[in-house]
């Protein structure tokens, strides 16, 4: 399958650095792919690989660095001038007119026009005629994109790209939204789009895909570049070591002296809805279990599920021994249940009211007869978590991402929970407040709460959490105790070789 | 906003509420206004012309409280005009001069001002019509009911006992007379301020401002939103009693008064969308635009250009208000760049 036709370096990305708001995302990554390559890009969720992907694009700007095409420096400030210049990207989310053809679509904005009229007849037959190069025969030009599936509403972008005459075609995640069979359709345009001398660069999670298809990879980890490999002469144990490869630092605090791990407060059969199947699990008083998994693996459903938004259909949960079904979030918070969401800014905080609107929002939306007593001990709850606002009057939208989190956390802790789920608390805060949120958790199950830890960020669920929960497609592939490497956790979640990793 | 944090206290925070919130420039046009008429018209200031003016005040300040709920909580409500009409055409069929049918009638208009209410909101959040629609079908329906019912013209007459609300006082030494319109209107100001700072209109803001994030702590959001537009349909009814009693049965009563709420909230500080906005600034807004009226007509201008008043009111109020949503915007397109880059999007 690996058979290279090296005819020369198309692009080479030299010294790129990105920063958003003072934080670099991305140090100075190298990367060269040649005409005609499959080149996997690969790394943990925040190692840089989007952040590639869009200034490539052309829609962020690099900091410093340079990228040649054909061995011409370029520079795009826009999707539209990338494109011209040879660079497509497809991203996970299609950009197609629904409602428009096949051809409209990949025509659109520059439709071939005599005396300010469209040519439709020709638009399709181009569009015809392109898609036969590229042996796609099960697709008419003139049909509704609507009616398409989605693998073919994806070989529409890669046609719309190609009729931009395309040097190098990005993919992100392009298997993600796919079932298995089409998959190999589109194993079998990348082939023919390989042949024609097109460069792909392909992301993916899935290591499967990364060896069948990719000539060489390259392993980004914290923004850095770790290296570029030929894919012939890697495994894929290998490989994953380079994804995660690095030591938990102490950065995590051990468990207060004295944190008893106690009865079950919290347990799951059998769970499953659309997104999930056979979720079993149990929390204790006291502890913190981690679910990990990749992105789109059903944490977050899980955590929805348990608080009423997308039910599971299926299976049991049990609160402190009693049955629970919640039908609403409302119900939930009256069981004992918090959850801090993943998306703050979204679903956690009403980001145009005060602090301390918003930090007892919970009580009075959900727990309005007992408001009164509790609301008084908020103002000790935000002086302990240490929260930097200017007054209890301050709008929300004014404070850091870490401070945003502290009000969440407090609107949470006032209710008194059983069991608190966490998604993702540490997301898009500085290290202090990081460093804060651990110290709480552990302070929390002290004194007996028992807790959800959901997080992309592996060093995290190892780091804190007594039982990791491992993720895969909607399905628990593993659960594993707490000193677990990244690499075993990694495994489990790309679902690759189980059985070998867990020995 | 003030609504929502009681902890707004102090002169700091007062000095905030006046000049740098959306609340603020009503009170300082109110004052402004007020200072004009005292130069024009100092007899104006007289108890008995003042109280005259509360009187005239009262059902429209009533009306922007109920249109305040509505809109903080990211809605609105073309229906109350209607239902003011409608229910004076009601009252005077119903009661028909017949003086022990005054409180029965009121009973039943306050149980169809509420009914109105529940079907504005269980449509708008259950059936999820835009409310814009909702209330706008509900206006019309309303309309074309009571023509159907009356025949086109209002029938019957109000009892004395109904009209005293709208027109009638109590005497006190000094004013003379204070209007049962105001006395009603502030008992309505004192409630609706006490709720909105509890724990339903808390809920209400932070909807209005977040249903995603309200509905997640634990809010039943369409509950939450129904009751708004209940109370709309209650305060509406309150309104409707008054202004019959004071102006009497005409098939015109009510007409346009839904647009002259919504312009009253605005000019008050109440963003449209919801979510920021005190109510003491909707009713002041209210206030501020029968003051502007009287002046006109201080003024000799004719009172036709009322609409036009009207409508540049309601687009300078908007453009004011949209200076910070411009700032946030503009914010708000940088925010995706500081989150995307670690989490997930796209990964």
């Amino acid at each position: 399958m690996i058979t290279p036709t090296p005819d020369g370096e198309l692009l080479r990305i030299r010294g790129l650095s990105k920063s958003f708001f003072g934080v670099e995302v991305l140090h100075g990554i190298d990367l060269t792919v040649q005409a005609g390559e499959v080149h996997g890009l690969v790394g943990e969720n925040g190692a840089g690989k989007s952040t590639v992907m869009k200034t490539l694009a052309g829609v962020h700007t690099a900091d410093s660095g340079s990228i040649e095409l054909d061995g011409k420096e370029v520079s795009f400030d826009h999707p539209l001038q990338a494109q011209r210049g040879g660079v497509a990207t497809v991203f996970q989310e299609f950009n197609l007119l629904p409602e428009r053809t096949v051809a409209e679509n990949v025509y659109l904005a520059r439709e071939p026009r005599s005396g300010g009229l469209v040519q439709r007849r020709r638009m399709e037959q181009d569009t015809a005629s392109l898609m036969q190069d590229l042996g796609i025969v099960d697709i008419d030009a003139g049909a509704k994109v609507r009616t398409l599936s989605v693998a073919q509403q994806q070989v529409v972008e890669i046609v719309k790209a190609m009729s931009f005459d395309a040097r190098l075609i990005s993919m992100d995640e392009p298997t993600a939204a796919l079932a298995d069979h089409e998959v190999e359709l589109l194993y079998q345009l990348i082939g023919r789009l390989r042949e024609r001398g097109v460069a792909v660069l392909y992301v993916s999670h899935r290591l499967q895909e990364i060896f069948d298809l990719c000539d060489r990879i390259t392993v980004l980890k914290d923004g850095s570049l770790v290296d570029t490999v030929e894919s012939n002469e890697i495994t894929p144990d290998e490989l994953v070591r380079k994804m995660v490869g690095r030591t938990i630092s102490s950065f995590f605090p051990e468990p207060r002296e004295g944190t008893e791990i106690g009865d079950i407060r919290l347990s799951v059969r059998q769970g499953g809805n659309r997104m999930l199947n056979g979720i079993s699990f149990d929390v204790r008083a006291g502890e913190i279990v981690g679910l990990a998994g990749l992105q789109g693996s059903g944490r977050t459903e899980i955590a929805h599920a348990l608080f009423g938004v997308e039910r599971f259909t299926r299976g049991s949960i049990t609160v402190d021994g009693r049955t629970f079904s919640p039908r609403s979030p409302r119900q939930a918070v009256r069981a004992g249940l918090a959850l801090v969401t993943e998306d703050r800014k979204a679903e956690g905080l009403a980001l145009n009211q005060s602090v301390a609107a918003n930090a007892r929002l919970v009580l009075d939306a959900a727990l309005p007869g007992r408001g009164s007593s509790r609301a008084a001990r908020l103002s000790g709850i935000l002086s302990s978590l240490e929260l930097a606002a200017a007054s209890d009057a301050q709008e929300v939208r004014l404070l850091s991402g870490g401070n945003q989190q502290k009000v969440v956390l407090a609107k949470w802790l006032v209710t008194d929970p059983q069991v608190m789920v966490l998604d993702e608390p540490t997301r898009g805060i500085d290290v202090g407040a990081k460093r804060a949120v651990y110290e709480l958790m552990r302070d929390l199950t002290a004194e007996g709460m028992a807790i959800i830890l959901i997080s992309s960020e592996l060093p995290e669920v190892i780091g804190m959490s007594d039982r990791i929960v491992v993720l895969n497609d909607g399905e628990i592939s593993g659960e594993l105790p707490h000193n677990t490497d990244e690499e075993t956790v990694m495994s489990f979640a790309t679902g690759q070789d189980n059985v070998e990793a867990a020995s | 906003m003030s609504s929502a944090s009681p902890a707004a206290t102090g002169p700091l925070g007062a000095v905030r509420r006046i000049f740098g919130g959306g609340t603020g420039p009503v009170f300082v046009v109110l004052l402004t206004l007020l200072v004009v008429m005292l130069l024009l018209n100092p007899s104006f200031f007289q108890p008995a012309s003042l109280m005259a003016f509360l009187r005239n005040a009262a059902p429209l300040i009533i009306l922007a409280a109920g249109q305040y709920f509505v809109i903080v909580s990211g809605e609105f409500d073309l229906s109350v005009g209607s239902l003011v009409g409608a229910q004076v055409v009601i009252a005077a069929k119903l009661i028909d001069g017949d003086e022990s049918r005054t409180w029965p009638v009121i009973m039943l208009m306050l149980g169809f001002g509420l009914l109105v209410g529940l079907v504005n909101g269980l449509v708008t959040t259950l059936l999820k019509v835009p409310s814009f629609i909702t209330t706008l079908g509900m206006m019309l329906v309303l309309a074309g009911a009571i023509r159907l019912w009356t025949g086109g013209a209002p029938t019957g007459a109000l009892s004395e006992s109904f009209r005293q609300w709208g027109r009638m006082g109590i005497e006190v030494p000094v004013l003379r007379q204070i209007p049962y319109a105001a006395l009603i209107m502030i008992v309505i100001a004192v409630l609706t301020v006490l709720l909105m700072r509890g724990p339903y209109g808390r809920t209400l803001v932070a909807t209005g401002d977040n249903d995603v994030a309200a509905s997640f702590a634990g809010a039943q959001v369409w509950q939450v939103r129904t009751l708004a537009f209940v109370l709309s349909g209650l305060l509406a009814t309150v309104a409707g009693i008054l202004i019959g009693g004071f102006a009497g049965v005409t098939a015109q009563v009510g007409d346009g008064m839904e647009f002259t709420a919504i312009t009253a909230v605005v000019l008050g500080g109440v963003v449209l969308g919801g979510g920021r906005g005190w109510i003491v600034g909707a009713m002041a807004g209210a206030l501020t635009y029968r003051l502007l009226e009287r002046l006109l007509v201080q003024l000799d201008m004719p009172s036709t250009l009322n609409p036009t008043i009207q409508g540049v009111i309601i687009i300078l109020a908007l453009a004011y208000g949209s200076r910070r949503l411009w700032g946030r915007r503009r914010r708000r397109a940088a925010q995706p760049i500081t989150t995307k880059p670690q989490p997930s999007g796209a990964e």
